[in-house]
């Protein structure tokens, strides 16, 4: 039944489209026919009906853009101006608070160690696979199932390293993996997420887990595009394997590393899923997006503290999405 | 400088045999072509040659060094590919040293040598140039350089004109010739464009489906070839090939397959009793008032030459013509042959009948 609905508002969604399209078409066209007329007239009306049309045509899309994404952008940052419930303007308090905060200046510092860390390992590791798995039999093995962390959503993931990650005091007998391995080793059991600074890192080993899986695929179509003629002459020259990947490979796909770096790095700043479902941003692992989150829906809710949050991120997104665009379309303006 | 030996050279991929026993000499200087149809394993022996491809069995030699194992760098190579294979993130200098830079040479060196291969190729004011900035001529020019700076024992081309356009590959087949002729360097040059190949080399060798069919010079080639693949592989339009064979009563005299005579000058003993090919440049063909009646199909005036397909002898024949010829398609025109410039092939070993 429920497929049956669903396939149905999907028709109907197809057929309201092109109704759409055609009717505003038709109209168009009543209004400023060019059959029919003659010599100026005609052609006047053609271009003034080519100069509509697009726009008629992106109507819906630009609708829904306006509605879903500027509309929302401008809110917050109205709503950053003002008070918990978003009525009284407390013109920078908000922000000036936010400097002074302890937990915020923690989250900046988190997010920094994650953007150095994250999207570094996450790329290198992706580069180096692809270039190892090109090469062996089973690499299309071995890919998937680098690949696989990609397909589970980051909770499900931050469920998963959970047990690898979980605690019994000493003694019991340990069911997370780590401190299984810990302790046959003879070493203590810790409570790895727990441990102040160092708990930041055990959460990255999971974005870097999904995340590598990403790289590898994007660098290894990159690799695969690199002229076989460009690596033989490099083998004639005389250069080695380490020379010809670095010097040769490497520089001819640094455009779609510094994508997949700058993509990695965009969805580091909005980490927020693994943090919140590991450990809530207690025992300073807090993140900007978690921090945001909490302050905007927990404890009654200050619309005005979570929305100048939300603004920082932004504003820290921005740049990089830039330059991120800029790269794809250099990238992809050269085939 | 060295020469380059293939000793009956094999190569197989798996089961599949692409070269099947190939035996060359290549002497030290010398501007030797591989010439085939493409598949015919020429661009994979040089390949071998170059250390890119593994060697099945047999021997290659440079410079009576076996090279079998030998890693390409070690080879004492230069190689320049058919896409010009620039590393498109170095600068035209850089491209040219960077194998250079890899043996570590001196700054002062790598200089000196890129500046003379730049002045050579005339690329000294594109040196801080991109790859990407430059037109397809001077990619390939880079890529000599590139060969150049290396000073290598052999020269290796893989089809290096072949991504010109038809202007351009004459230009630059004329500068490939004029730089062998000024460094010597021993070069091996793979093309399957047969006119590349009797334009530029000392020596050509015709490859046909894994196997050597003839090496020899230029002209030897064109005016001896040795069987029926060679001959209609080299010269442009193609050898004319008749079936047939020698009248029993006049030993000089060709029967085609209806019936007309066609002269030959010195018929070798071998031929008599059998069947064979009657091969014939179209530029022996010439008009003559006492000649074979033969009817024009196509007629192509191209101003310099007129080329012609008439009927001849029961076959489709063609001839090129110095002077202008005045003939419509259809009507009937009477054509001389050289009987000097024929050759008999056996039809079926293919093979030159020598007299």
């Amino acid at each position: 039944m429920q497929l049956i609905a669903a396939i149905v508002t999907m028709i109907a969604g197809v057929l309201a489209c092109a109704a759409y399209f055609w009717a505003t078409n038709f109209v168009l066209d009543w209004i400023f026919p060019s059959k029919g007329l003659s010599g100026a007239a005609a052609s006047r009306n053609l271009r003034i009906t080519n100069a509509i049309r697009p726009w008629l045509f992106l109507a819906p899309a630009l609708f829904a853009l306006t509605i879903y994404l500027i509309y929302p952008v401008i809110q917050s940052v109205y709503l950053s101006f003002h008070g918990r419930a978003g009525q009284n303007f407390v013109g920078l308090r908000n922000y000036a608070w936010m400097v002074n905060d302890g937990e915020f200046r923690q989250s900046i510092f988190n997010n920094f160690l994650w953007l150095l860390v994250v999207p570094a390992l996450s790329t290198f590791f992706g580069l180096i696979i692809a270039a190892l798995t090109d090469r062996i039999w089973w690499g299309n093995i071995a890919k998937t199932l680098i690949f696989m962390p990609m397909a589970i959503s980051f909770v499900g993931a931050a469920v998963i390293w959970k047990f690898i990650y979980d605690y019994r005091s000493a003694g019991s007998e340990q069911i997370g993996l780590l401190n299984a391995i810990v302790v046959a080793l003879g070493g203590e059991p810790q409570a790895w997420i727990t441990l102040p600074f160092w708990n930041n890192f055990f959460l990255m080993v999971i974005l870097i887990w999904i995340q590598t899986g990403f790289a590898m695929v994007i660098l290894s179509a990159a690799l695969r595009g690199i002229p076989e003629e460009t690596i033989e002459a490099a083998v004639i020259d005389g250069a080695n394997g380490w020379q010809i990947f670095f010097k040769i490979m490497v520089p001819q796909i640094w455009g779609t590393i510094a994508v997949v770096w700058t993509t990695i790095t965009i969805l580091v700043l909005k980490v927020f899923d693994i943090v919140l479902a590991m450990t809530n941003g207690q025992w300073q692992s807090q993140v900007l997006a978690n921090l945001m989150f909490d302050w905007m829906f927990r404890g009654g809710g200050d619309f005005g503290r979570g929305a100048s949050i939300a603004v920082v991120i932004m504003i820290l997104v921005i740049p990089i999405m830039i330059w991120n665009i800029r790269n794809a379309a250099k990238e992809t303006a050269g085939h | 400088m060295a020469g380059v030996d293939f000793v009956d050279v094999r190569k197989s991929f798996g089961a599949f045999p692409v070269i099947k026993g190939v035996n060359i000499e290549i002497e030290d200087g010398e501007f030797v072509i591989l010439v085939g149809p493409s598949g015919c394993g020429k661009s994979t022996l040089l390949r071998m040659l170059a250390g890119l491809e593994n060697i099945t069995a047999g021997e290659i030699r440079i410079g009576n060094r076996v090279v079998n194992r030998l890693p390409p760098k070690d080879r004492d190579i230069a190689m320049v590919f058919q896409n010009y294979a620039l590393y498109p993130h170095m600068t035209v200098r850089d491209n040219m040293a960077f194998s250079l830079m890899l043996k570590a040479s001196a700054k002062e060196d790598i200089d000196k040598r890129v500046g003379a291969a730049a002045d050579i190729l005339g690329l000294s004011r594109l040196l801080d140039r991109y790859p990407r900035q430059l037109s397809g001529g001077q990619r390939q020019r880079v890529a000599m350089g590139r060969a150049i700076v290396r000073d290598p024992q052999v020269f290796l081309f893989d089809e290096p004109l072949s991504n010109l356009d038809a202007k351009l590959r004459v230009a630059m087949r004329a500068e490939i010739k004029e730089l062998h002729q000024r460094l010597k360097t021993t070069t091996v040059y793979v093309t399957h464009d047969q006119i590349e190949a009797m334009t530029m080399a000392d020596k050509i060798v015709v490859m046909h489906d894994g196997i050597v069919e003839q090496i020899g010079a230029p002209l030897d080639l064109y005016d001896q070839p040795a069987n029926l693949f060679v001959a209609g592989f080299i010269g442009s339009p193609a050898m004319n090939m008749l079936n047939g064979r020698l009248d029993a009563n006049n030993p000089n005299a060709f029967l085609s397959v209806d019936g007309t005579a066609l002269p030959v000058a010195r018929p070798a003993a071998a031929a008599r009793g059998r069947n064979l090919i009657y091969g014939l440049r179209p530029e022996y063909l010439s008009l003559d008032p006492n000649g074979l009646p033969a009817e024009v199909v196509v007629i192509e005036p191209t101003g310099y030459e007129t080329q012609m397909i008439v009927k001849l002898a029961g076959a489709e024949v063609t001839g090129v013509f110095r002077e202008r010829v005045n003939a419509r398609p259809g009507e009937t025109i009477r054509l001389a042959i050289d009987n000097q410039h024929v050759h008999l092939f056996d039809a079926e070993t293919g093979r030159r009948l020598v007299d």
